[in-house]
């Protein structure tokens, strides 16, 4: 007993104080991948080296539409490693977590040189929330009511168990979700929200949608990492439904391959009103 | 090659005679069969070479030689060449003989043969579907002639009939597939009388998202990042194993450098898990407190993990030919700091768990494993060393630089719970051993600065190349078959959880059922890895 107060009072405190204050982290870590769209030359060898096709192009009549989506990124970097221009850099940013699908889509349309390079930019979108997405989502009443001490029940759906290790590490004495009143339970009976990796395997989906009848209401669910919005690198196949929304409907979405603690906790709590910086 | 003569003088009607029949390559000799019937042939081996049936998985032939392909991974003790047998299965007759009676390690093997190419394995005892559950339609997903991106029917329904355990007082417990925990899913079928547990039924395949046909889908460069999805906490020692047989393939050589980089990244992704594994281990038995110590040590790791190659889970570093970037020489006193830092603190960790009697009454005889169970379930890599089989691909048949630093490979007979987080607790204590000379060659003349990747160069279609590395859980296999234009016909991946899940039944037998927690962390098998 006394050894073990003793390492305890040796290690101190190890709990990180984010998203009080910025996360520390290395100066190799790979977030967001930024497209100067307007300068950039040439899409297609960032497309063609995408190892999901989070980077595409359509192309038709002297123009190219280059569509590029966060929530089919792996955050790899090679998009930023073949574009010579320098017209794509990696950031260190994490917090990409939205309520809206569609606002992880970026595009650009530009009209073509003969050699296929751009010619210039014609336009530049980012994805506005359909009025479907706004309406369906959870009200503040109910992000009041839930945003206080939250109960997750967590489901992989059929992810490699990536997400699984940073969603373990969101319990560990550095991230320590339990700070906030969050904690994990053993049963969807007792949550207010479904934390759920992806994609849907074609053997869970029933399972998912069970998990999420036998979850009382009002409930919330978020999906976690690039297969748990999109699918990834699985996609839609013949034992993969794809991305937790077409299973189930989504309340938040959560980018990363797999998405680092900071960035899930960012997500949960945008996903129940308690982001106080913003 | 010896072997190859010896077995076409002696089963001149199963061994093909033709010069062509034998090739050699990359540490693997592939003999060709004259039919599907491996059973003297793997007697043969077994009882006169002491030979190990390492995998056992098909291909679909048909468009090109009218048959499948039955391809037997054979090893013999001290010999680093596998030997690949390849059985022709005729299209118009698709069944072959199982060796599943007297091989039980290969159940499951067979039966997914069967899943994925509707061939039949003739006298398997138990021929029910493994991989496809029992509400899939009658199909088979690896034929050439099935569409990857075919969308089946929906569910109508569970059917899948368990066996039924009868007895006064036997209740049976349905457990998953969505657990209580943060782990993946499965289904745990327990008959129990009172505590005891009688009988487990495990039922896998739940995170089935069709990767080996994927694989067929995607050009080499995309493959690799899924190869790392294949099970996530093992990213890089599957993202290895798939650029090793890729490489094999196309004899591309490795530099030295980017080969000392996989070790140090290999054996990062060893030290975090089993660093992970001895918390939830302890976590399991009710010591938090040791777990707090240790994911904190584990976070450490995963933090240098990133600092090294951008990702905490060693993601998009390995690639073809070596690795993606080369290492600064902040990176590697990073490295080395680190790595002191988390060697003390292991050695407290490690002292804090000993310390503690009731964790070791809980871990000590619960779940034993026995050696001679374990040799005939064909259990690899942790769980294996400790019920006393001798296996690590990296002693046994060397990759990336495991050539040039000796280690100790723990093996224990006890196979019980405590025995299994020693087994893991000694490798870590090697890793460092490992690791400290690893980083330290890094320091020397021109692996400072050289190459850390080979030139990239077009992939030859039609050739065939198996790849092992001995993952954290243990034994990992890739064969790949090359097709034109940079893609492949077929990959075939085995993570060791395939050979390791049947023990675990065999290991709760008799234990009380608070302890199958502890008894399944103990071994932390991959349910991904094994679904695919």
């Amino acid at each position: 007993m006394f050894k073990i107060l003793q390492k305890t009072a040796t290690t101190g405190i190890a709990t990180v104080a984010y998203p009080d204050v910025p996360a520390v982290i290395s100066a190799q870590f790979r977030g967001k991948p930024e497209f100067d769209f307007a300068s950039w030359r040439d899409a297609r060898p960032a497309a063609d080296i995408c190892p999901t096709g989070a980077i595409a192009l359509n192309e038709a009549a002297g123009t190219r539409r280059v569509t590029v989506d966060y929530g089919l990124c792996v955050f790899c970097g090679q998009c930023a490693d073949v574009s010579t221009d320098g017209a794509v850099h990696i950031t260190a940013e994490f917090e990409l977590a939205t309520q809206h699908r569609s606002t992880l889509i970026h595009a650009a349309d530009y009209s073509l040189n003969h050699d296929g390079t751009h010619q210039k930019m014609i336009a530049e979108f980012q994805g506005e929330p359909t009025l479907e997405e706004v309406g369906g989502k959870v009200t503040e009443a109910i992000r009041a009511m839930l945003g206080r001490s939250l109960a997750i029940r967590q489901v992989d759906a059929g992810s490699c168990n990536g997400c699984e290790m940073e969603i373990v590490a969101l319990n560990n004495p550095i991230h320590d979700i339990e700070r906030f009143g969050i904690h994990f339970v053993a049963s969807p009976r007792h949550a207010d929200m479904l934390l759920v990796t992806g994609p849907v395997t074609r053997n869970m989906e029933l399972a998912l949608q069970k998990t999420y009848a036998a979850t009382p209401d009002p409930k919330v669910v978020v999906a976690v990492g690039a297969c748990g919005i999109s699918g990834g690198i699985f996609g839609t196949n013949y034992a993969s439904r794809g991305g937790i929304d077409a299973t189930i409907p989504v309340d938040v979405y959560i980018p990363g391959c797999p998405p680092r603690p900071e960035a899930l906790l960012y997500g949960i709590l945008l996903a129940v009103g308690r982001l106080t910086r913003d | 090659m010896d072997l190859f003569d010896e077995l076409r003088v002696k089963f001149p009607l199963l061994v093909s005679g033709a010069e062509d029949s034998l090739c050699v390559s990359h540490s693997q000799v592939s003999i060709n069969l004259l039919g599907p019937d491996v059973r003297l042939l793997a007697e043969h081996l077994q009882s006169a070479y002491g030979s190990r049936l390492v995998a056992l998985f098909a291909e679909d032939r048909v468009a090109a030689e009218n048959a499948f392909h039955n391809y037997y991974v054979f090893e013999q003790p001290g010999e680093p060449c596998y030997v690949i047998l390849r059985a022709p299965v005729p299209a118009d007759e698709p069944r072959f003989p199982s060796l599943a009676a007297g091989l039980p390690a290969v159940n499951w093997q067979e039966r997914e043969i069967r899943d994925w190419f509707g061939l039949e394995a003739t006298g398997h005892p138990n021929p029910r579907r493994v991989a496809l559950h029992d509400n899939w339609p009658d199909v088979h997903p690896l034929l050439k002639s099935f569409p990857l991106r075919q969308v089946l029917p929906r569910f109508e329904g569970e059917r899948h009939v368990y066996r039924p355990t009868l007895g006064e007082g036997v209740f049976q417990i349905p457990v998953g597939p969505v657990h209580a925990g943060i782990i993946e899913p499965g289904h745990f079928n327990f008959a129990v009388a009172g505590e005891p547990i009688l009988y487990l039924q495990l039922r896998m395949f739940y995170t089935h998202k069709g990767t080996e046909k994927l694989f067929e889908d995607l050009p080499i460069h995309r493959a690799v990042f899924l190869a790392e999805s294949i099970s996530g906490d093992s990213a890089f020692s599957h993202g290895t194993a798939f650029c090793q047989a890729i490489e094999n393939a196309s004899d591309t050589d490795v530099p030295l450098r980017a080969r000392i980089m996989r070790t140090i990244l290999l054996e990062l992704e060893r030290v975090g898990n089993h660093i992970g594994d001895i918390g939830a281990i302890a976590t399991d038995v009710g010591f938090v407190v040791a777990n707090a110590h240790a994911s904190l040590l584990r976070e450490l790791v995963v933090r240098l993990n990133e600092a090294l190659t951008g990702s905490r889970w060693l993601r998009g570093m390995v690639c073809v030919g070596g690795v993606r970037r080369g290492w600064s020489s902040e990176q590697r006193d990073l490295l080395r700091e680190t790595m002191n830092r988390v060697e003390r603190d292991f050695d407290s960790l490690v002292a804090l768990v000993q310390a503690s009697d009731s964790t070791r009454d809980r871990l000590e005889h619960t779940g034993i494993l026995r050696p001679e169970t374990a040799a005939v379930l064909g259990v690899v890599g942790v769980a294996g060393r400790a019920s006393g089989v001798d296996l690590d691909v990296r002693r046994d048949h060397p990759y990336a630089a495991y050539d040039r630093y000796p280690f100790r490979v723990p093996v224990y007979q006890a196979g019980d719970v405590l025995h299994r987080m020693l087994v893991r607790t000694d490798e870590v204590r090697e890793s460092f051993g490992i690791l400290r000379a690893a980083a330290s060659d890094l320091l020397s003349g021109d692996l400072v600065e050289g190459p850390y990747c080979a030139p990239p160069k077009p992939v030859p279609p039609g050739r065939c190349a198996l790849s092992a590395v001995e993952g954290w859980r243990g034994e990992i296999l890739h064969w790949v078959r090359t097709a034109p234009g940079n893609r492949l016909e077929r990959c075939k991946i085995k993570d060791p959880s395939v050979n390791n899940w049947p023990a675990i039944v065999e290991a709760v037998q008799g234990n009380i059922i608070a302890d199958f927690p502890v008894i399944n962390k103990s071994f932390n098998l991959s349910y991904s890895g094994t679904d695919r």
